[in-house]
């Protein structure tokens, strides 16, 4: 176990010299060795790197606001050291020669990597079941999923490998399974935080954020984490406020808003429903007040996501194509068009093939303006949705997931099904806003089940979203609660 | 016996080309298109290149913004219009030279577009060329079927040093009207990027690569016309193959539709140099489906008057303005402008000749006669033959002030060429300097009667050749004299009297 398993708890044992880094990485390592083969949540680990980052922290030759606190990756980070996989065959011994921008920042800032984290193959996915390696185990009942696409990252942390850890969140991928883990989990603002270096799945809806066990530890993280970068045309050059320094400043006059359509929402959970319900009174108790706000686009929502992000995967994904990098095909080919096309069947799962098929279709001459054309309509329209919303309100209170965990293999039949997941968690990616998913209860039974409760805020409003989400936290224990993987 | 008929009578009484050509031109800048990694030419196989230009995982691009103003400023010196508002798009094929399998282009709204160039032929006559459009894009890497040696492999390999190379494709309307026309054109394009310092636009290092679009209208024995399908002719670097090729292509449809009826189907071709013929690479049954998007990692490009502005003032006088400027306001021939105008560095000296104050068209003929003889012998250019604008003025001012004789100029210019100095003071080391002075001249003239009355009664008697004979006497005599102000006052005198 480690003892401290929150990062700036972690941090700052480690900064008086309460515990040293090398111990605090052992403590993890040792972790991983006992838990992971039940959790399966990293594809990769830097053990020994890891070491000797913390002996450098340790010597004081690493300093910084994360010097020595073991963190773990998603492995679509791309890393000049290990291999950096995105949990697909095509992928599977690539080894890139650079280092993500977040990387680099979280290094600088004396993070120990302890290791990458599984996903579903290229971020595809919302329980990493779709994984070319392994399906992430959750935490809480390793019969169930972490959520994904991050599920590794979020799982990572649940089960106390990490002090914290980085995904992504393209539809869900941060919040869906930081809730189905008992994490905090934040999708910043499009452009807050430099992507060169994430694997692309959808450029335009693509963003890392943190997952920690509070939100002081996701503040710390975006502390680090955001600002412009040269490389990446689409971070904002807007100044970056330290999220912690009235992080625990109660907002006064606080407007939570209520969308109507999230009400009417097919297939909530009851008990997600109560769990929900309950946040909103006790923000009511605070002091808050409730404000009906309509986001009639949201129905469409999941349509849209499903044709801008498999559009720009189809792009994106062209690059795997056995000749430049990655995996290549064995068998004879008669010309080069074989060889693309064997090394892609081989090398891409079935989601990923489904996705790249509709997209090279949505985006063909004579179906653009149907589809894409179309979709892009409806993202300015759900764009303005919650522009007008946030006319009304601070944030928007809703489910992150309509349910908690499910058990594998409950819906990798109907990808339908496990497109649902992400009903609460895509409009925010397709409006570019931030939102954040934090601990709101537990379901009851003998293994009781994490519920997340989402807030959503309007671009670069990590500031408030982050002191609205603590507001509750500070009134709450639901962040404290660990699994028992002791006696599952 | 139908068919036959027909056929005997299918003649291409006369026939008009129309040409429109597509132009790669690689713009010179410090870094490729959309990454900082260096835009170096040559070098050891994918040596030129970083994890943006190889499409790596994670990788995004960056747009260079001199590259953007590059592309504005051919696309003002071509008259066209700049997008003020632009973006850019993924165009989708799978080829092993482009790393990404797209290539980031811009579709539907080009940076510049509408434009027209004017096209003087050699003859004087112009013909307008509408400009359809500019865009920029980023350049493929290359195939190569061989190892890099000459060696034999049973596989291809490739070099991406060239990938990421900013590419203005430049697209005109189908106004080019022969294969000589279409060769002027590629050349004047060569001098306005030259010119521009957008583009070394060296034809052998493949900066610019054409490809005409051609097809003939026939018009036959009854006067009706027949148009032939387009063909694009892939891939040609250099003049004098653009004209020949375009040349054979017309000559292939006609023959075509002579021989057979058929007017040909939209199609690609290559240019065998060895043959001297085109050969078809792959008829276009429909255009191919590149599943155009915008660029999702790309912001848009916004364009506002300010820039645009600035970007002319380093334009400065275009050659086109500048020629015309030199025959309509300083009387130039149309030769001798089109010669001084056509690069920056050739204009601008020889306007700091005409500043320095020599007269225009003196300096004009120093500046084509020995500033270029004396910059092709020492293999320079204009401005590096060491000798500067203002000397060019001083030595037309002797020549205007009839100090020195015209064909002396050259023994000064070579002598400048060693060392400088004020052309006067080297004309009279050089014992060139004439003597101009009218008294000195008439005693002369005075001396040579009062010794020779013969040669002067043969001039009298109206033998008109003696003049000659008049003048080098005189001369003779008074080294140093202006020849030709020696025949006036002879002539003068001798009239007078």
């Amino acid at each position: 176990m480690l003892a401290y398993d929150t990062l700036l708890a972690a941090r700052d044992a480690v900064r008086s010299k309460k515990i040293s880094s090398v111990e605090l990485t052992r403590q993890a390592l040792d972790r991983i060795d006992k838990i992971e083969p039940r959790i399966l949540a990293f594809n990769s680990l830097f053990a020994d790197r890891a070491l000797e980052q913390a002996k450098d922290v340790d010597a004081g030759k690493r300093t910084g606001p994360l010097a020595g606190v073991p963190i773990a990756l998603k492995d679509n980070l791309c890393t000049s050291h290990g291999t950096t996989t995105c949990s697909s065959r095509m992928l599977e011994n690539f080894r890139a020669p650079y280092d993500a921008t977040i990387v680099k920042k979280l290094e600088a800032a004396g993070a120990v990597i302890v290791g990458k984290t599984n996903l579903d193959e290229f971020a595809m996915g919302s329980s990493t079941e779709n994984s070319a390696f392994k399906t992430t185990r959750n935490p809480w009942d390793t019969a169930r999923v972490p959520g994904g696409s991050s599920g590794g990252s979020a799982a990572a942390l649940a089960a106390g490998m990490c002090c914290a850890s980085i995904g992504s969140d393209t539809g869900g991928s941060i919040r869906q399974p930081a809730s189905l883990c008992g994490v905090v989990g934040l999708k910043p603002t499009y452009g807050r935080v430099s992507r060169y270096g994430l694997v692309a799945f959808a450029s335009s809806l693509d963003q890392i954020g943190p997952f920690g066990w509070n939100v002081p530890d996701c503040a710390l993280l975006m502390n680090v984490i955001s600002g412009r970068d040269p490389k990446d045309a689409t971070s904002v050059d807007q100044a970056v406020p330290d999220y912690l320094k009235q992080l625990d400043e109660p907002l006064k006059g606080l407007r939570i808003g209520i969308a109507r359509e999230y009400q009417l929402a097919a297939g909530m959970d009851p008990q997600v429903k109560s769990a929900v319900d309950a946040a909103t009174k006790k923000y009511q108790e605070l002091g808050a007040q409730l404000v009906d706000v309509s986001l009639p686009h949201t129905e469409y929502g999941i349509a849209a996501y499903y044709v801008i992000a498999p559009c720009e995967a189809s792009s994106n994904l062209a690059r795997y194509d056995g000749v430049h990098f990655g995996h290549r095909t064995k068998d004879p080919v008669k010309d080069i068009i074989e060889l693309f096309s064997k090394s892609r069947a081989e090398g891409f799962g079935e989601e990923v093939q489904r996705r790249i098929m509709i997209g090279t279709y949505a985006l063909s001459s004579g179906y653009y303006d149907a589809y894409y054309l179309r979709a892009l309509k409806i993202r300015a329209l759900i764009k303005r949705d919650f522009d007008q919303a946030f006319e009304k309100c601070d944030v928007i209170l809703c489910p992150t997931s309509p349910t908690p965990a499910f058990k594998a293999g409950e819906k990798t039949g109907d990808p339908l099904q496990m497109y649902l997941c992400d009903v609460f968690t895509v409009t925010c990616n397709i409006a570019g806003i931030a939102g954040i998913s934090l601990p709101c209860g537990f379901t009851t039974g003998p293994k009781p089940l994490p519920i997340g409760l989402q807030l959503l805020g309007p671009t670069f409003g990590e500031e408030k979203l982050l002191r609205i989400a603590r507001m509750y936290e500070l009134t709450t224990d639901w962040h404290k609660r660990r699994p028992s993987l002791e006696t599952n | 016996m139908k068919g036959a008929y027909f056929v005997e009578n299918r003649v291409c009484k006369s026939h008009k080309v129309l040409v429109g050509m597509e132009v790669h031109v690689q713009l010179s800048t410090q870094s490729k298109m959309f990454t900082g990694a260096a835009n170096g030419f040559g070098g050891e196989p994918n040596t030129q290149v970083d994890e943006q230009v190889l499409g790596l995982p994670g990788v995004l691009p960056v747009m260079n913004k001199r590259a953007v103003e590059y592309a504005i400023m051919v696309g003002l010196a071509l008259d066209c219009k700049i997008a003020r508002h632009t973006k850019w798009d993924r165009k989708s094929y799978y080829y092993p030279d482009l790393p990404k399998n797209y290539q980031i282009s811009q579709y539907d709204l080009p940076l510049c577009y509408e434009g027209a160039f004017e096209l003087v032929r050699k003859d004087g006559s112009t013909l307008k060329i509408r400009i359809r459009r500019a865009h920029l894009e980023e350049d493929a890497g290359k195939l190569m079927h061989e190892a890099p040696g000459g060696y034999a492999i049973d596989f291809s390999i490739v070099d991406l040093n060239r990938a990421g190379t900013p590419l203005l494709e430049i697209v005109t309307e189908p106004d080019l009207s022969s294969p000589q026309d279409v060769a002027l054109f590629g050349q004047e394009l060569q001098k306005i990027v030259q010119f521009l310092g957008v583009s070394h636009g060296l034809m052998q290092m493949g900066h610019m690569r054409f490809e005409p679009n051609i097809n003939v209208h026939i018009t036959d024995q009854n006067g009706q016309v027949h148009k032939t399908a387009i063909t694009e002719i892939k891939n040609l670097n250099s003049f004098s193959v653009l004209e020949r090729a375009t040349a054979y292509e017309v000559q292939r449809q006609i023959r075509q539709w002579e021989e057979t009826g058929s007017l040909g189907r939209k199609s690609t071709y290559g240019w065998d140099e060895a043959k001297g013929s085109t050969f078809l690479q792959r008829e276009k049954e429909e255009a191919n489906d590149y599943r155009y998007f915008p660029d999702p990692d790309l912001p848009p490009v916004e364009v506002d008057d300010a820039w645009i502005a600035e970007l002319k003032g380093q334009i400065g006088e275009l050659p086109a303005a500048r020629r015309k400027r030199y025959v309509d306001a300083l009387g130039l021939s149309a030769t001798d402008a089109a010669i001084l105008a056509s690069d920056r560095e050739t204009g601008d000296f020889y306007e700091a000749a005409i500043a320095a104050g020599g007269d225009a068209r003196r300096v004009s003929n120093l500046i084509l006669s020995h500033g270029r003889r004396i910059a092709n012998e020492k293999s320079v250019t204009l401005k590096e033959i060491g000798i500067a604008p203002a000397r060019f003025a001083e030595v037309a001012g002797l020549i205007d002030q009839n100090k020195i004789s015209v064909s002396s100029a050259g023994t000064i210019f070579d002598k400048l060429r060693e060392k400088d100095g004020a052309a006067e003071q080297l004309a009279a080391e050089l014992g060139l300097t004439q003597v101009s002075d009218t008294s000195a001249i008439d005693a002369a003239i005075d001396a040579m009667i009062a010794a020779n009355p013969k040669p002067l009664q043969d001039y009298r008697g109206g033998k008109q050749s003696a003049m000659g004979a008049l003048v080098g006497m005189v001369m003779k005599n008074g080294k140093g004299l202006n020849p030709k102000m020696v025949q006036e006052a002879l002539k003068r005198k001798l009239g007078g009297e």
